[in-house]
């Protein structure tokens, strides 16, 4: 089969790309378009390292085809900070020692943005079933939650 | 000079050491620019994927690469045949077996063959075209089923003299460890609690698949990159495997996506040079999550029989284990550590433990944090447990009453210097966890653990630049903050804030030998030679600003970041900081640097004891983990909220194993849950926050009195997990995973 051109949309820039019918949104950005912060550590949608939003939905990149982003806006971890200035999650994740080796981090600060945009008063509780599709074996979770509650305080507070 | 001596440390008064600065790869690592194993690439870089085996155990009668090799796109396609026979070196042997299996397939998943194509999906499509012949052979996989007499043998003449004769040649081993008379001290026992334990297999479960790339060229150098707990074991390994000089292959760690002991070996790596020799370009090989499960270590599976003895006051008076370890296909599981650790928090007068190393037909394990202490700390802490409280004691009491301390000879021989399993314990009983009160279907568990901690060879090298910032380079790959931890010990010795220094990790072509980041050993041993590099760069320094002052350098000291005359007789002139010396150093004799290369003893032992609670459904034997409370020694805690991590980390993983996570196989041999899906680790929404007390109780062996702290937290969650559901189900569960058909099912036969 021949490969499909998609136009599309990518933490606002404009992009083309040739992919196979077959081919996931996660090996499109890691391979051809070099966006490697997401990340693979399942490929069956189990552990979230592949976070990406399309269309503001938070899905596992790897469960998406390249070819479903036509026309779609697409918005990775790259496109997360502005410029210089990292976004609340990003510095909070920092600050609160939220990563240890860092694979999962992309997919959780993704996922968390998501869960501050829907939800920006979760309780624990809520932030950690949202988070539940974001795998993370180094933490234990607990300051990743905490990275979490306190950016969305912060951001409550600035809003 | 005037330095610090190491007695000056355990009331020295740290300025960085104990603070929580950022971490230096903060900013890469939340924007998504860190690069890991599979980020890497090169130009004309070529895909390499592996064929395994679907057998468990299958003679290989022939390999045809033909068809493979007639596709367009492949460039390579290797099996056995492309590697040299190791003689005389069995370890490495069994290393390159496992990477590519020779004469049979040893387990579910083995490698069998591999190509490097122009694409991913090409090297799929080859290895569908390689067509493998298999005698399928009988197959073991149950450690237990494995030592019977008409188990299948896996390896013929590979039982060492240790194992008396007409047992199984799947018994590869035999350890032992102990002294006094077990005998007599159960005799002289108001109980005596004989019960038998079963832990499965569990993996690391790091969330970044294994992944490297290499070139390797016709004149016989080679770069390889990787993620790796230790990229000069990957050179070093490789070399041999290769028949290379070690100086020949530079290979450089990526940042690593965890390891927890799982990255301390090779699986990949020979592979991926084997492949880049053959087709004469770079060859990246990223394995998939499955691949990950089915061939690539988890820890072992264990049966352990315990028999323990006990006044009805409590005091331990004999103690045996037996454990039996199942490593997988190859010798090497981690019972000797198991037979070394499982009494070791305990000061006993009658003790013995003998471990037996058993192969099976699973993926040659390798190490999982603190590997083979957690299955034999499950089993003692548990029969502990059960004896306190038929005797309707503390457990803490009963654990304090029979603590190892100074001077106590522990189980394993040596005998302890200041420990600080007592503190953990004294905390434990003061904590309000300890007084919480607990509702219906509702129990409270705790339970002790240890690890010996290592040292290795280190080198660190640390450089003065010439405006007066620092480089430090070291070897070992950071797998949890070590790069803060380093600079912030050197910004400590040498008086300058965190922020002058920057820490990297250096490839192989840049230092001398370091070991594996495993054992907890980095920030003791790394922070060690960093603190000694950088007194080396502040002797030097003095000796600089002796030479400018004209003064003896004996009559110069180092304080707060500058040197300074050591007292009125040495003159009066001005303090030099560390900037000002950098910046005439080309006049003063050249470049400044320091660089300490050694293999420290004094690692410091290590001991924690947790306490949970839990909650269980009657319903449907869930477990809900309530609230847990971690209370370990760091001996002096670098960066606090690192320590914390790994406290809390541990205590996950553990939880985890003691609940949920298990290597299934079918009749088949098969493995029957490659995938996160099924193979299901813990998740946010299973935990509360995990509570975290950190002791200090410094380390005389370390000049800031570091401890590792990384393996001693997966060591008692087992334990404090099962006494604690065994509270709250009414039942004693002595085995693992406590998952929820297994405690129903206890429940319902009480």
């Amino acid at each position: 089969m021949s490969q499909v051109h998609v136009t599309t949309t990518i933490n606002g820039d404009p992009t083309e790309f040739l992919c196979e019918p077959d081919e996931t949104l996660l090996d499109v950005l890691r391979d051809r378009l070099g966006m490697t912060g997401s990340k693979e550590g399942c490929g069956t949608g189990d552990c979230g390292a592949c976070s990406v939003t399309v269309n503001g939905r938070l899905v596992c990149s790897c469960l998406v085809l390249g070819a479903e982003a036509e026309g779609a806006e697409v918005a990775t971890i790259e496109g997360m900070s502005d410029g210089e200035t990292l976004h609340p999650l990003q510095r909070k994740f920092i600050e609160h020692a939220a990563l240890q080796c860092g694979i999962c981090t992309p997919g959780l600060l993704v996922a968390a943005k998501s869960l501050l945009e829907n939800h920006p008063d979760p309780t624990e509780e809520e932030a950690r079933y949202w988070l539940a599709g974001n795998l993370c074996r180094c933490t234990g979770y607990d300051k990743i939650i905490r990275a979490v509650m306190d950016a969305a305080e912060e951001m409550r507070e600035a809003s | 000079m005037a330095l610090d001596s190491k007695s000056d440390t355990q009331t020295r008064d740290f300025k960085v050491v104990g603070t929580r600065p950022n971490r230096p790869d903060g900013i890469d690592k939340v924007t998504g620019r860190a690069r890991f194993g599979a980020d890497i690439t090169a130009p004309g870089m070529l895909i390499g994927r592996v064929l395994r085996s679907p057998h468990a155990h299958a003679r290989i009668v022939s390999i045809d690469t033909s068809q493979a090799e007639a596709l367009a796109g492949v460039r390579a396609v290797v099996t056995s045949a492309d590697f040299n026979k190791i003689e005389d070196d069995d370890f490495t042997a069994d290393i390159l077996d496992n990477c590519m299996a020779s004469e049979k397939a040893m387990y579910d998943g083995h490698a069998v063959a591999a190509v490097a194509a122009s694409s991913e999906a090409i090297a799929k499509r080859a290895l569908k075209l390689i067509t493998v012949e298999y005698e399928v052979l009988p197959h073991v996989t149950d450690v237990d089923a494995a030592i019977t007499a008409d188990a299948p043998v896996l390896h013929e003449g590979r039982t060492d003299e240790t194992v008396p004769a007409g047992m199984s040649g799947n018994v590869i081993s035999r350890f032992e460890f102990g002294h006094g008379d077990i005998e007599a001290g159960l005799a002289a026992a108001d109980k005596v609690l004989e019960r038998s334990y079963k832990t499965e297999a569990t993996h690391q479960g790091y969330i970044e698949p294994h992944a490297c790339m290499a070139s390797m060229g016709p004149d016989g150098q080679a770069d390889l990159w990787c993620c790796t707990q230790g990229h000069y074991m990957v050179r070093n390994t490789c070399a041999a495997i290769f028949g290379m000089e070690q100086g020949q292959l530079r290979v450089t760690a990526s940042e690593i996506g965890g390891g927890f002991g799982g990255k301390t070996t090779v699986f990949l790596e020979p592979v991926a040079l084997a492949l880049s020799r053959k087709s004469g370009r770079p060859v990246k090989m990223v394995m998939s999550r499955s691949e990950v499960l089915r061939a690539t270590g988890p820890t072992a599976s264990s049966s352990v029989d315990i028999r323990l003895g006990m006044t009805k006051d409590g005091r331990i008076t004999g103690a045996r284990a037996e454990l039996r370890y199942q490593g997988g296909a190859y010798p090497g599981s981690p019972v000797e550590f198991g037979s070394m650790s499982a009494f070791a928090p305990y000061d006993l007068e009658h003790v013995k433990t003998v471990g037996w190393d058993i192969v099976t037909n699973r993926p040659k394990q390798a190490a999982y944090r603190a590997p083979g202490a957690p299955m034999a700390a499950f089993a003692v802490e548990s029969a502990i447990d059960e004896l306190a409280k038929g005797f309707g004691l503390d457990p803490l009491e009963v654990r304090l009453k029979n603590a190892a301390r100074e001077g106590t000879k522990s189980s394993y021989g040596v005998t302890y210097p200041a420990i600080g399993l007592e503190a953990t314990l004294r905390k434990a009983k003061d904590h309000p966890h300890w007084t919480a009160p607990l509702g219906p279907n509702q129990g409270r568990g705790v339970a002790c653990g240890f690890w010996f901690n290592f040292g290795g060879d280190t080198c660190v090298s640390l450089n003065i630049t010439p405006d007066g910032t620092v480089t430090v380079s070291e070897g070992n790959p950071d797998i949890g903050g070590s790069r803060a931890s380093m600079s912030m010990m050197a910004a400590e010795e040498l008086g300058i804030p965190y922020e002058k220094v920057r820490t990297i990790v250096a490839d192989t072509g840049s230092l001398g030998q370091n070991e594996v980041t495993d054992g907890s050993r980095v920030t003791f041993a790394v922070g060690l030679a960093t603190i000694e590099a950088a007194r080396a760069a502040k002797r030097e320094m003095c000796r600089r600003a002796a030479l400018v002052w004209g003064i003896d350098e004996e009559a110069v000291e180092w304080i707060d970041g500058a040197a300074q005359p050591a007292g009125p007789n040495a003159g009066d002139h001005p303090p030099m900081t560390l900037a000002e010396i950098a910046a005439t150093a080309s006049n003063t004799g050249g470049p400044i640097a320091g660089h300490h290369e050694a293999n420290p003893e004094g690692a410091g032992v290590s001991f924690a004891t947790h306490m949970v609670d839990t909650e269980v459904d009657p319903d449907t034997g869930a477990v809900k983990i309530l609230r847990y409370t971690v209370f370990q020694d760091a001996g002096k805690a670098v960066h606090p909220a690192y320590v914390e991590g790994q406290f809390q980390g541990g205590a996950v993983q553990g939880i985890g194993w003691a609940l949920n996570e298990e290597y299934i196989y079918g009749e088949d041999g098969v493995l029957q849950n490659a995938g996160f899906l099924d193979y299901r680790i813990p998740v946010a929404s299973d935990l509360p926050m995990i509570d975290t007390v950190i002791l200090e109780i410094p380390n005389p062996g370390h000049p800031y009195g570091v401890r590792g702290v990384g393996e001693t937290s997966i060591v008692p969650p087992l334990a404090a997990i099962a006494n604690s559901v065994s509270e709250s189900a009414g039942v004693r569960m002595a085995q693992l995973p406590m998952s929820p058909p297994k405690v129903l099912a206890a429940m319902q036969s009480k």
